[in-house]
């Protein structure tokens, strides 16, 4: 009925001739209220007048910018107190109180809102409109006369093919058989789910009778979800082999720093966690040093993070060894306790001077928010660039390991230690170099942890079984095979969580581990040569 | 050798004597009444219990600042559990043998008021619970500030299923894999058959403890609301694993006015430090919220926020007021008030004048203790998350509501639901 008074008034052309007048008194003491139904009437009240006034005060309400300041409602503007029905500025008797929208109200208030655009001069306003009601118009059946006159109106094409679909929607429910199976065929274009949502009442049985009366209407429903299933499968697929290729990319991430200092030189290293969390920690550091000296760069910390993880990182891994694991080369049961304690003792470092709980790390604003490649595939673009970000790494570090001089070192070193020794290696120098190394890039895995996960002195717990699972599963002393091991569980992991929950999928994922080393201890790849003898 | 070990015998029983004698005298010349605290102060479960030991310690100081209870003050004896479930009990054996405490305030999780169960039943300790809990459990010795199910959940899915909080048909229920989801989900599941929602427009999904890669979840969640009718989240998820996923929810588009999701462990303590702006719009019930205004909560916060300035607690300027806060600020002075009454701190002339007592709470109502149910009769609120990580109420209770400890959705349950 609401609906109904909106649409008179829309169609009985807009604004156009209408008299200048406030917003009327109840409609301001509605929206004050405190009762649900009455804020819902008043809502709608406002978007059948639908002049100036009431748009602005739908456009504040959608802003949070309305607020009851003694009897008088007005709309908070920075600075300035607005009278709520006529715009103009007053000085507010009380300090003003916000009020409060709920979600139901708030979509009433947005989908209004576009309505009240969808006939604007203004092109860019019109697609937005015409977008936000795709989003927003619920069962949309009242606004089909609008739509019907925004059509005959609209030249623009891409505004067209959605006023089309809004116009097949809203017709969805009328009562005329042949409109409702022209719709029905308009959606079947489609390659959305919300159309499929809206299409799948149609061929529902209540008790013995069809919700959908005309047969013909049902079949093609019938026809037009299953072209939709058929286009949304791919869409899925495509999804999930993403956030397998996601997952797999983190994996690598924590794990290369690893694939150097427990697959090349052979340290196993329980700190390695710890040293992701170092990673971690310094990108909150950054944040928070750009939150107060750059304000205006606060969007590029993770760029300035990245350089001083992998430097701060390394200083540690490089600490570590100096002090403590160099003297236990050759003694993995010692260098095991011994890095365990480490991390013991990074870990409750993070808590002395960072406190015990977690740390808020923000996503910039340019790795918020996904690209939407098709209507139920959208790419949340902090996963892609950690993608490409692992991408940049491991290029870094298999240049660094096969076209510099200090990887030709490392290589030798690890393949046979006195020989290289022999022929003026200095392998201690090379020993901690490499071990600096593999500790700065778990700095970089850490940063880009930072992005998703929790930042919190134990973090790194959680990655330590991932990293050695990696890097086992790869094969030990092995860049390539980290790679595919991480990839591989990566897209594994999440289809076995789509098929059996994360639960399961944990369990199975371990279990086939298990059965793989078994029966191939050296991992997917083996090493040639000396160093596996 | 003899003589060195006749020695170690006398030192050993020469102090034991003046250990018990030690006790002895601090318990029969006692000025001061003893109160336990036991909450985790490091592991874990530290972030969350830390404030609630805090708040325990206010609201003693509160107490003796007007004079105490029965003329004498209260002098809080803390222990620190560390979030490991068996010290738990160790921790409350302690309490009640060794420190005679007359009363505890403590525990968080399930497991650990489960742990510390037999050590109250055995020795007659008074036990005061202040967090929300999945029910399913009524004894003597303890008293239940926090809500039962029928005083979060259910009104929780009642708000989603009304019109005004979206019309919800489909549901998905979201955990963490451990009791109190599980059971949580059980009591949820049953609720919803009762209201007519079929088994195929349930979902319900667990992860295990930290998880972080929220993707195919959110995955299915899109999938599961593209099926038709109107979707809502029920996250029973526990811990840190929110931040991962409300972040990824964020992330994938999908918004609180297309799929609401109402979280029952999430609130201003958890969102405090972090970036709440991809969560606004989503749902928290709770019996209290810190913007809940009336005078009784603007002292309650005042209080606190001078109390972490005082014992200069980390990031005092920012401390928050939060739901198991209050209800442990509300269980101290009815505990209080019962001491009053029965002119004793014996555990059962306590546990006698509980029954019935009343006290005004920062949550703005006048919250009463059930004469027989040992749960407080508690107004339930559901809360939209802001940007600066505080709640909009958009949904409350007309005055407080009866606990149901026993779900009457539970089968089997049908002859406790006069308890």
């Amino acid at each position: 009925m609401k609906r109904l008074l909106l649409i008179l008034s829309l169609a009985l052309g807009l604004g156009a001739g209408a008299v200048r007048a406030d917003v009327a008194p109840e409609v301001l003491k509605g929206l004050a209220s405190e009762d649900f139904d009455a804020k819902q009437g008043a809502v709608a009240a406002l978007a059948s007048v639908g002049d100036a006034d009431a748009a602005r005060l739908l456009k504040a309400l959608s802003d949070d910018a309305v607020a009851v300041a003694g009897d008088k409602l007005v709309i908070v503007a920075g600075e300035q107190v607005l009278d709520a029905a006529n715009g103009k500025p007053l000085k507010p008797a009380a300090s003003p109180d916000s009020i409060s929208l709920n979600n139901s109200l708030r979509q009433q208030v947005d989908g209004a809102l576009a309505a009240l655009r969808l006939l604007s001069a203004d092109k860019t306003e019109r697609l937005a409109a015409a977008k936000a009601l795709l989003a927003d118009m619920g069962d949309g059946a009242a606004l089909l006369p609008l739509f019907d006159k925004a059509l005959k109106q609209e030249q623009d094409g891409e505004i067209k093919t959605i006023l089309v679909q809004l116009q097949a929607q809203a017709s969805l429910s009328s009562p005329d058989a042949a409109a409702r199976l022209q719709a029905v065929q308009t959606l079947g274009q489609s390659a959305s789910p919300a159309v499929k949502a809206l299409l799948l009442p149609l061929i529902e049985k209540q008790g013995d009778t069809f919700a959908e009366p005309d047969e013909k209407v049902r079949l093609a429903a019938q026809t037009a979800i299953k072209a939709i299933d058929g286009r949304l499968v791919w869409s899925d697929t495509a999804g999930q082999i993403f956030t397998g290729i996601s997952l797999g990319s983190i994996l690598l991430l924590a794990a290369l720093g690893l694939a150097i200092t427990y697959g090349v030189m052979g340290v196993i290293n329980m700190a390695h966690g710890e040293l992701l969390m170092v990673g971690a920690y310094s990108a909150y550091a950054m944040q928070a040093l750009f939150r107060s000296r750059f304000p205006d760069f606060v969007d590029y910390y993770v760029v300035a993070a990245v350089p001083v993880a992998f430097f701060v990182a390394a200083a540690v891994g490089m600490l570590m060894e100096r002090t403590v694991i160099r003297h236990l080369y050759g003694r993995p049961l010692e260098t095991l306790l011994a890095t365990w304690g480490l991390s013991l003792v990074l870990i409750q470092a993070a808590r002395l001077l960072f406190g015990a709980q977690n740390v808020e790390v923000a996503n910039p604003a340019w790795m918020s928010g996904g690209v939407q490649l098709a209507e139920n595939l959208s790419l949340p673009w902090n996963r892609l660039v950690i993608v490409a970000f692992s991408g940049f790494v491991l290029l870094v570090v298999w240049l660094l390991m096969n076209k510099t001089r200090l990887g030709m070192f490392v290589r030798a070193v690890t393949q046979n230690r006195p020989m290289a020794g022999c022929v003026g290696v200095p392998t201690a120098r090379i020993d901690t170099l490499a071990f600096g190394i593999g500790s700065g890039i778990a700095g970089l895995g850490g940063v880009a942890l930072s992005q998703i996960a929790n930042v919190g002195p134990d973090m790194g717990q959680g990655y330590i079984v991932d990293s050695f699972m990696v890097v086992v599963l790869g094969g030990v002393g092995q860049l390539a095979g980290a790679v595919w091991a991480a990839l591989g569980l990566g897209v594994v992991t999440k289809f076995l969580e789509g098929w059996a929950g994360a639960v399961i999928a944990k369990i199975l994922v371990l279990v086939f581990i298990i059965i793989f080393i078994q029966k191939r201890p050296q991992g997917l790849f083996a090493l040639k040569g000396r160093f596996v003898d | 050798m003899q003589n060195r070990r006749s020695f170690l015998k006398a030192a050993v029983i020469s102090a034991s004597i003046a250990a018990m004698g030690g006790i002895a005298s601090s318990a029969y010349a006692a000025d001061t009444i003893k109160v336990g605290i036991l909450h985790s102060l490091s592991g874990t479960m530290a972030i969350s219990e830390t404030a609630l030991k805090e708040t325990a310690l206010m609201t003693i100081e509160e107490i003796n600042a007007k004079g105490g209870v029965l003329g004498k003050k209260l002098e809080p004896v803390v222990v620190d559990p560390a979030s490991d479930w068996p010290k738990f009990a160790e921790k409350a054996r302690q309490l009640l043998s060794q420190d005679k405490v007359a009363v505890t305030f403590g525990c968080w999780t399930s497991v650990s008021r489960k742990s510390v169960l037999p050590v109250y039943k055995e020795l007659n300790g008074l036990l005061f619970y202040p967090v929300q809990y999945e029910g399913e459990e009524l004894e003597k010795n303890v008293f239940y500030t926090g809500a039962a199910p029928n005083q979060q959940a259910i009104p929780a899915v009642e708000y989603l299923m009304s019109k005004e909080g979206g019309s919800a048909k489909r549901f998905v229920l979201l955990g963490t894999d451990y009791v109190y989801p599980r059971t949580t989900n059980k009591i949820l599941r049953a609720f919803l058959k009762s209201k007519g929602v079929a088994e195929s427009d349930i979902m319900e999904e667990y992860t295990p403890f930290g998880h972080s890669d929220y993707q195919t979840i959110i995955a299915k969640i899109k999938k599961f609301a593209g099926e038709g009718k109107k979707t809502a989240v029920i996250s029973t998820i526990n811990g840190d694993s929110n931040v991962p996923f409300y972040k990824e929810l964020g992330n994938a588009g999908l918004k609180a006015k297309d799929v609401p999701v109402v979280a029952f462990s999430v609130g201003e303590e958890e969102l405090r430090g972090v970036d709440a702006k991809p969560l606004v719009g989503h749902l928290a019930a709770w019996n209290y919220f810190m913007s809940v205004k009336n005078p009784d909560n603007d002292k309650f916060i005042k209080m606190y926020r001078d109390w972490a300035k005082k014992a200069k607690l980390p990031k005092a300027d920012t401390v928050v007021t939060n739901d198991p806060m209050e209800a442990t600020y509300v269980g101290i002075h009815m505990w209080a008030q019962a001491v009053e009454k029965a002119k004793s701190t014996d555990t059962d002339k306590v546990i006698a004048a509980m029954a019935g007592q009343t006290f005004k709470a920062p949550s703005g109502f006048t919250l009463k203790m059930d004469e027989t149910n040992h749960h407080l009769h508690k107004p339930v609120f559901i809360g939209e998350i802001k940007a600066d990580g505080q709640f909009n109420v958009v949904w409350k209770t007309k005055g407080p509501i009866r606990a149901q400890p026993w779900s009457p959705y539970i089968p089997g349950n049908e002859s406790k639901q006069k308890l």
